[in-house]
């Protein structure tokens, strides 16, 4: 057997191994599994290779992929990551650490979860987080549910159709198998009667504006039902909390605390919600306790909520979840303080707004929605060739004006990008033939 | 490890800043900009609490909180059914890649032509390595993957009108998700008895296979790390009655070089690639549970879409770091070497520790406490809770321990095929030592750990007064 760097086994420390355990070679310790379901092939693999040949595969592979200009939101949002993050999050006791069920040697990880526990109540105004869902729209899914179990005998939920596109598409999914009803509606107040358990709105639509959402609590309550919103954690440093709204859930994605792309994944979802529903809440929660000599520390907490403990009674079934994304927002945020993330957004606001009124300025789009206020994303209905625009976008090296559904384009604009990068872009669409 | 007993929060003065952003919008600082101004009945009232930090203590801050803390690349972790393997750096330098880093999910297809091979190149990989078809990668956990699984098998039987199937057969040594899972996907659980031997008693399964049965959800090897020599019966059973099986793919490790569970007859799995391709815990995450299919349920693949985007990309390109780097002859040893380790310190602790099942395991084992736990007048005897504390005073993370539930003070060892026979050694050891221990006064034990930088939490209090929040 050649070596290999990951296996430290030498011939001598194998054939001791067998000699103790009693067997003469290593198929022999597979005595137990039928020959007939031995594979005995090669697998179809290539050949190992050396970490240089590794990052040639790479390399090659990342000069097929064209690095633009991201001007898309959409659920994910290109904003500045601080220099000090990745430097945190790849520390091996952060990084190659498990669950931290042992708490004695975990109090790195569980003080970092009760710290993101702890900025995601304060940017919702809720009472309590856990410890991170996988994504915002899982989050919004496992929301829906809990509002189904927190309400006696009722089986449907209403959510808004101004939710993101991926955000419904796996609401539908979850809804689907238990057989929850599912609304989808321009117009949630109307869908009110006395089987809804509950009602999911964003806080800004698919379409960026944003919604005033004065009026719904009180309606919803007196249904008998349950709020929640849909936001993005980093404009709640500007737009009015979910509790300010009177929402009794608060879900989202922490990705635009400072998360790369990647192309879609690792992101984080947050579920933050009132105290009366704590119990009904999945996933991890850590809380804080003193030990046997009376020191702080932090614990899992209320576990017979989940799959461990309570198996199909479990409020969810989730395990692991997005955690070490978790210490990349709790980072962020805590570079970034109040002032920090107003600025994130005073300076992507005022780079949208730029652009927006620019881009209706070259005659070639129109803005549909009236006086809607906007933030840092906004759709605009084309007036040009979409399909010219978009090619002339991508040579341009800009990824921007996103095709929804509705046939509007979508732009986004964040403090990585200056007046210069929207000038050029404004300029692509004036000289679009 | 040393106690730090801040929170980011206690460090925070009025006026402090970490962050490093433009000063203004237009590069010369220029006006041209419109002054925002949002509607006031939209906009924050109450005060926005975060903490204000230098940049330096938020470093020294976070960095005194990974020293309180224990990874793979610390030590020992024989966590079982978790595999904890060695976490490989390059797979970390591939993941940080700026060529892939910057890619928006929803860019088009022809401008992430690199991604779209890496997610190609880990489907066929995967495919090679457990016999199946292809994979969705959108499942961003184990459990994840198992509610996606089960909602394939949903789909495949309601493509054929067969809305009966509503039960799905799970043994009762599962892992907790596995229940948990198919409630979230609606169905009902029906518990399958494991014998004496620990197998799953294909005499007992017979009697719950009916017109109601979407299938059986199975780890092979099980949670006992015994190989489950009959699958090939109950494989035919199950088919029989009209479900489906889905293999757990938490305990793949093991058969990685050795056996395919697409060959024994399973349609659906889920692998962890933070368990079985080496990609890091985290503390909890990020993880991927990419399930794939066989033919039959090929073409429900895509019906259920259960995360964002595409899934999580950053660990996949790990994943395939991780398969490249091995290659074909070294993935083909993954298994046994994990399986040698097991075996090795399953029989070198049995004169110390209960072996409930002695015959050849896979890649981890379980013990049923100590063998002699010291229990005496007025003194209670050292229950696997006390062993696991007192082995953080070595400096080893602990097994799992009381799991599966089939024995009351389950120690379940997994040394995966990273370590070096003088780590297992000392493992030995050290266990050894603590079952002396244990034999002499157990007190040593309760009153572990003493050398970790907290003792033992009261976990009683924090249920009851919880305090979640700062």
């Amino acid at each position: 057997m050649g070596t290999f760097a990951y296996f430290p086994h030498t011939e001598e420390d194998i054939r001791a191994m067998l000699d103790r355990i009693g067997v003469a070679s290593l198929d022999d310790l597979y005595s137990d599994v039928p020959d007939s379901f031995k594979y005995k092939g090669e697998y179809d693999l290539p050949s190992a290779m050396s970490e240089q040949e590794v990052r040639d595969f790479f390399d090659k592979l990342g000069r097929k992929n064209v690095q633009l200009k991201v001007l898309v939101g959409q659920g994910a949002y290109d904003h500045y990551v601080p220099s000090v993050i990745p430097y945190i999050t790849s520390r091996s006791e952060f990084l190659t650490s498990y669950t931290p069920y042992q708490s004695e040697i975990s109090q790195g990880t569980l003080r970092y979860i009760f710290e993101w526990q702890s900025m995601i109540c304060r940017l919702t105004g809720m009472d309590v987080s856990n410890a991170s869902m996988y994504d915002g729209p899982t989050a919004a899914a496992e929301a829906l549910r809990m509002m189904i179990a927190s309400t006696r005998k009722r089986n449907k939920v209403v959510v808004s159709a101004g939710l993101l596109p991926n955000v419904l598409n796996v609401i539908r999914t979850y809804m689907k198998y238990p057989g929850i009803e599912l609304v989808v509606a321009k117009d949630v107040l109307s869908e009110l009667d006395d089987n809804t358990a509950g009602v999911l709105v964003p806080e800004i639509c698919k379409c960026g504006r944003i919604k005033n959402l004065a009026g719904y609590a009180d309606k919803i309550h007196a249904a008998g039902a349950l709020f929640a919103v849909y936001c993005d954690p980093s404009t709640l440093a500007v737009l009015k909390s979910p509790a300010e709204w009177g929402a009794d859930i608060a879900v989202g994605d922490g990705q635009s605390l400072g998360i790369p792309l990647n192309f879609g994944g690792p992101y984080v979802g947050f579920l933050a919600c009132r105290t009366e529903l704590m119990r009904k809440l999945p996933g991890r929660i850590v809380g804080q306790t003193t030990d046997a000599d009376g020191k702080r520390c932090f614990v899992l907490t209320l576990q017979a909520r989940e799959q461990h403990i309570r198996r199909e009674k479990a409020t969810s079934n989730i395990c692991s979840n997005e955690s070490l994304m978790a210490l990349w927002c709790t980072v962020y945020l805590s570079l970034m303080g109040p002032e920090g993330l107003r600025r994130v957004n005073e300076l992507s606001a005022q780079g949208a707004h730029y652009l927006h009124d620019a881009l209706l300025a070259t005659g070639k789009f129109e803005d549909t929605h009236g006086d809607k206020p906007f933030l840092n994303e906004f759709t605009l209905k084309p007036l040009c060739d979409v399909d010219k625009l978009q090619k002339a976008f991508l040579s341009g090296g800009f990824f921007a004006g996103l095709q929804l559904e509705n046939g509007e384009l979508d732009f986004c604009v964040t403090e990585k990008y200056g007046k210069d990068v929207l000038d050029a872009l404004v300029k692509i669409v004036e000289e679009l033939a | 490890m040393k106690y730090y007993d801040k929170l980011i929060f206690e460090l925070s003065r009025p006026g402090r800043s970490g962050y490093s952003l433009p000063r203004s919008f237009a590069a010369d600082g220029g006006t041209a900009m419109p002054g925002i101004s949002l509607p006031a009945g939209i906009c924050r009232e109450s005060p926005l609490d975060l903490p204000e930090v230098s940049e330096p203590d938020v470093v020294r801050h976070y960095t005194n909180l990974s020293q309180m803390n224990f990874g793979v690349d610390t030590g020992f972790y024989p966590l079982g059914s978790c595999t904890m393997k060695y976490n490989p750096k390059i797979n970390e330098e591939v993941a940080s890649h700026p060529l892939f880093t910057g890619l928006h999910p929803l860019q088009p297809a022809e401008t992430v032509r690199g991604a779209q091979e890496v997610i190609d190149t880990l489907d066929s990989c995967l495919a090679a390595i457990t016999g199946f078809e292809h994979f969705t990668f959108l499942p961003c956990a184990g459990a994840h993957g198992e509610l996606t699984g089960l909602m394939l098998m949903r789909e495949y039987h309601m493509a054929r009108g067969d809305s009966a199937r509503t039960k799905v057969i799970v043994p009762d040594s599962a892992h907790g998700t596995n229940p948990a899972s198919a409630a979230v996907c609606g169905l009902e659980i029906v518990v399958v008895k494991s014998r004496p031997d620990g197998l799953v008693d294909v005499e007992d399964l017979k009697p719950l296979l009916g017109p109601d049965i979407a299938g059986i959800m199975m780890t092979n090897p099980n949670t006992l790390g015994l190989f489950e020599r009959e699958i090939g019966e109950i494989a035919r059973l199950v088919h029989e009655c009209g479900g489906l099986l889905y293999y757990d793919g938490a305990n793949m490790n093991p058969l990685l070089g050795k056996v395919r569970p697409g060959d024994m007859g399973f349609d659906i799995l889920h692998l962890n690639l933070h368990k079985t391709f080496s990609t890091p815990h985290g503390g909890g995450g990020p993880g991927s549970g990419p399930v794939g299919v066989a033919k039959s349920v090929l073409p429900y693949l895509r019906i259920p879409v259960t995360s964002g985007f595409h899934g999580n990309f950053a660990v996949m390109m790990r994943a395939l770091a991780y398969i490249l780097m091995l290659g074909r002859e070294n993935v083909k040893m993954a298994g046994p070497l994990a399986v040698l380790g097991a075996n090795y310190i399953k029989e070198s602790l049995k004169d110390a520790f209960k072996l409930p099942i002695p015959s050849v395991c896979k890649h981890e084992f379980v013990y049923d406490g100590l063998l002699n736990d010291g229990a005496r007048e007025g003194v209670a005897g050292a229950t696997t809770l006390d062993v696991a504390k007192r082995l953080l005073d070595y400096g080893f993370h602990a097994p799992t321990i009381y799991f599966p539930l089939l024995f009351h003070q389950a120690l379940m060892v997994e040394p995966t095929e990273t370590e070096s026979k003088e780590t297992l050694d000392a493992f030995i050891e050290v266990m050894h030592r603590i079952a002396a221990e244990a034999a002499e006064d157990p007190d040593i034990l309760h009153s572990a750990p003493h050398n970790t930088p907290i003792r033992r939490p009261d976990e009683t209090t924090a249920a009851r007064n919880p305090i979640v929040k700062a």
